[in-house]
């Protein structure tokens, strides 16, 4: 049995230690707001806050992050209460087929949790291990501007 | 970063070439009825009332566009589906325009064999224009047909009567709902050629940005993609591929893997391998041994990646005249006092979906249900129906958003994989999900294609001659068979895919964009299309305009530069279309056109297209500069004008331009599938690098022409081809050489300057 804590809440699971974060999210929690990608820690998709830190939750195994707390899209807010980053997103329209997004959301949350003013420079090199293939890039910068102005670290 | 919105010139209204809404909206003007062999018509979508605007043409019953409950409830359907460009929220906006109902009192539905009319693919930049235009209409004619019957009931006339809410309202107090209207009409009739006029000013959805309804549940981790599904006693399915095409099955451990925990079973039919277990990680570890286990013979090498250009010009081809012309008189004598010969070449791209492919499959009960991310459920149903023998009605394919797909990806072929595995476990829904190098090596590739141009002007600047020859694969290898679906080919009976055809001009395939919208007399221009390939190429956005839009941009400049002639002042001189010189004349004013910033490395680029030549304009101007050290591209500034017919939502339609803005610099920049003879290299990320946050512009600027009460004209290919284009020139303004080879950027390209 592994315990996971995740938005604040422990569930017990019997799963395969080098299970990844991502299946266990995805299969054994119900969370659909990590996404698989790759697998290889490439693209971004699957990002979650492991304390503090954006992780890839594709090649992070479960038991290496029993009893540490997770954090994922869900966490941040629902789509009728939307946290502030989330309605930034909304407000600026910051998806295509959005796919990419929760993870880009997770790493941008990341970065606003620990970075009180990054310049334009920071954002986009915080950003950079996370991909988009629609070209909703400009929008999720503009979104994440919007959530910095509000001066809420959500 | 700046992201520009620069407001909707509502003053550009003055192009009304037939000056009558209705018939405007009936048809892309100069296309008449050349669809019939187009990517979105060539799938059993048969017309059956020519005469009728947009999908109704395929689909006149009005009832199969928009159903009244008896609790009036209305429900609307298209055969289209959300590829992530935000057309069903535009759909919807439209339907609730004509229907004036507000739109959270619609239920819309997206494609489903058992559901919604066959409008075939989802591809295009049709949507707009097929089922826009056809739901523009029908609910018009519906709202019409239940104020009538209302009218009816009520010995009032019709003209007295008004609607709030889906309610019909009489002035002395009297109401009704539709459904209650609905009583006395019969909705399973042909819709009418007319439909009750609506002038663009009273509009009050249509040209709104109403935000997407499905962006909330996108943002927060709702179960918005069919990746996302979970069916009870839900089965996990990985595929096991070959090491590369040709490929035969030697041999495989079979007891290995089914002794793994998790209640592995192998499906296993010729070729074709694939694992079914209880939990996902389970399904993984067994497809990671069965790729161990599995013995293959060599397969078919693949050629060298240096000649493929050559190689295009010597395999089996079929060669397709796009266009003959003369003029009637001699030109002047001095028509080719300027000319430009080029080849210019393309490498193959990938779709490179973030999501690699998934679907999911139950058989149950003798019927077949497929949930799939394709862009065309009723050719894929075809096609599953007849890869497993079973009769039509036996499969039902479910369209659920996906990844982003950019054209034919690996969604059909997911979709195959799963009904294949879920026949083999019969009654148990069954998800299969395809691995990141499994998408990255066996996708429908985009082609790599060769052009070369030989062009002319004369000494005033006006082009004379423009002939071109042109090399591609196919571009339009969708599923008319069941041996267009990948696993088909891997069975114990393979089938065989359908013989490729282009897509005919003036939609295009390869020669997509060939012919220069320019004023040209003297036109030769000719498409080889290659038959047999090494790699399986099929739709990507903008099919071959990518590159034709390239070379005649290309060509442009050169042409402008030995006559002395700024470049936007020569394209203006060679066109006629009021509404082309519109856009070119407002990025040309908005950019500053020709002013630059000075510095080392940098250079401005200019580029024009009108997509397919009968669908949106779009003029672009960039300015670049580059590290010369390191071969670094920055994009400073981006300025574009778009003209797309009515704007239906003005944001939606900033979104996708600002998306083929970036995904076009990727492409043209940096992409480029890598291989030799022993296979594809671009297996992952790290072998097919696109573009990320630190390479995006700094700074874009969109201008949208709006066209009030002219077609829907589609937007989500318009940008491609010209943003390549103008990266094109602006690379070579900057470095002062011609760059002919795309990918533009590619590692090492800076060493050459």
């Amino acid at each position: 049995m592994i315990t996971l804590n995740v938005n604040g809440t422990d569930h017990s699971l019997d799963i395969d230690p080098d299970m990844p974060l991502l299946y266990a999210l995805r299969n054994h929690l119900q969370l659909n707001g990590a996404k698989y990608g790759c697998g290889l820690g490439q693209c971004g998709a699957c990002t979650v806050i492991v304390e503090g830190k954006p992780v890839f939750s594709c090649v992070l195994p479960s038991g290496a992050v029993a009893g540490r707390a997770v954090k994922t899209v869900e966490g941040l807010g629902s789509a009728d209460k939307p946290g502030v980053l989330q309605q930034a997103f909304i407000d600026n329209q910051a998806a295509q087929c959005g796919y990419c997004i929760a993870g880009m959301i997770m790493r941008a949350q990341a970065l606003i949790d620990t970075v009180a003013a990054p310049t334009d420079e920071q954002i986009r090199t915080h950003m950079a291990p996370n991909l988009c293939r629609c070209g909703t890039h400009l929008r999720i910068f503009a979104a994440i501007k919007a959530a910095l102005a509000t001066g809420v670290k959500g | 970063m700046k992201r520009r919105d620069a407001g909707i010139d509502q003053g550009r209204r003055a192009f009304l070439i037939n000056g009558a809404l209705v018939v405007g909206f009936a048809m892309v003007p100069g296309a008449g009825r050349a669809f019939a062999d187009t990517e979105v018509d060539t799938l059993g979508t048969q017309v059956l009332a020519p005469d009728l605007p947009g999908s109704l043409r395929t689909n006149p019953f009005l009832d199969a566009w928009i159903r009244i409950d008896e609790q009036n409830v209305i429900t609307v359907y298209t055969g289209k589906v959300e590829l992530g460009t935000g057309v069903k929220t535009a759909l919807l906006q439209v339907a609730a325009e004509r229907l004036e109902v507000e739109p959270h009192l619609i239920v819309f539905m997206t494609a489903d064999t058992a559901l919604t009319p066959n409008e075939g693919y989802t591809a295009g930049s049709h949507t707009m224009f097929d089922s826009g235009t056809a739901l523009f209409n029908a609910a018009a004619q519906v709202r019409q047909l239940l104020l009538e019957s209302a009218a009816r009931q009520w010995r009032t006339p019709v003209e007295q009567l008004g609607t709030q809410d889906a309610v019909i309202q009489c002035p002395d107090g009297k109401s009704m709902t539709y459904a209650q209207a609905l009583a006395g009409v019969e909705l399973h009739r042909y819709a009418s050629a007319q439909s009750p006029i609506m002038a663009p000013e009273r509009f009050t959805r249509i040209g709104q940005s109403l935000p997407r309804i499905d962006i909330p549940a996108k943002v927060s981790g709702g179960a918005s993609y069919v990746q996302d599904m979970r069916l009870p006693g839900m089965l996990h399915a990985r595929v096991i591929r070959p090491p590369r095409r040709g490929c035969q099955l030697e041999g495989i451990d079979q007891a290995a893997i089914e002794n793994m925990p998790g209640h592995v079973t192998l499906v296993r039919n010729g070729s074709y391998l694939a694992v079914v277990a209880e939990d996902e990680w389970q399904a993984i570890k067994a497809m990671r041994s069965g790729y161990e286990l599995a013995r293959w013979s060599q397969g078919d090498p693949l050629p060298d990646a240096a000649n493929i250009h050559q190689l295009l010009t010597q395999l089996p081809a079929k060669r397709y005249p796009i266009r003959n012309t003369v003029a009637s008189s001699p030109g002047p004598a001095d028509s080719s006092a300027h000319s430009w010969k080029a080849t210019l070449t393309k490498q193959y791209l990938m779709h490179g979906s973030i999501g690699p492919s998934c679907s999911l499959a139950w058989f149950n009960e003798g019927t077949l249900t497929v949930w799939t991310h394709t862009q065309g459920v009723y050719p894929l149903r075809a096609g599953i129906a007849e890869l497993l023998g079973l009769p039509l009605e036996k499969v039902r394919c479910v369209h659920v958003e996906g990844s982003g797909c950019y054209g034919h990806n690996g969604a059909d072929d997911a979709a195959a994989d799963a009904a294949l595995i879920a026949m083999a476990v019969p009654g148990k829904p069954v998800r299969v999900q395809w691995m990141r190098e499994q998408e990255h090596l066996w996708e429908p590739y985009s082609s790599a294609m060769r052009v070369e141009l030989d062009v002319t002007a004369d000494a005033a600047g006006h082009l004379g001659r423009w002939n071109t020859e042109l090399w591609t694969t196919p571009h339009n290898e969708r599923i008319v068979n069941a041996g267009r679906l990948l696993p088909a080919w891997l069975l114990a009976q393979p089938v065989a895919p359908a013989p490729s055809i282009p897509i005919a001009q003036p939609e295009g395939d390869g020669d997509r964009n060939v012919i220069p919208l320019y004023d040209v007399a003297n036109s030769r221009i000719n498409m080889t299309f290659v038959t047999q390939m090494p790699f399986r190429t099929s739709a990507m956005r903008s099919l071959g305009a990518h590159v034709n839009v390239f070379g005649i941009e290309s060509a442009m400049d050169e042409l402008a530069a030995q006559a002395g002639i700024d470049p936007v002042e020569f394209r203006l001189r060679n066109i006629s279309d009021p509404r082309a010189r519109a856009v070119i004349e407002q990025v040309a004013k908005a950019f500053g056109w020709p002013a630059r910033a000075g510095g080392p490395g940098s250079g401005i680029g200019f580029a024009f297209a009108r997509y397919k030549n009968i669908m949106g304009y779009c003029a672009i101007a960039v300015q670049v500069h580059v590290q010369r050290q390191t071969g670094e591209v920055v994009i400073d500034r981006v300025v574009t004008a778009v003209d797309v017919g009515q704007v239906v939502s003005p944001d939606g339609l900033r979104n996708q331009v600002e998306g083929g803005i970036i995904q076009s610099a990727s492409w043209t920049l940096y992409e480029q599938v890598d291989y030799d003879p022993a296979g594809v290299r671009s297996y992952d990320w790290s072998g097919y690098p696109i573009l990320r946050f630190p390479a995006l512009p700094l700074d874009v600027e969109v201008h949208v022409l709006d066209q009030p009460g002219q077609p829907f004209l589609g937007a989500a290919e318009i940008v491609q081809g010209p943003m390549a284009a103008a990266l094109g020139n602006a690379l070579s303004n900057a470095t002062g050489k011609r760059l002919l080879s795309l990918p533009l950027a590619r590692s090492g390209w800076h060493r050459s300057l």
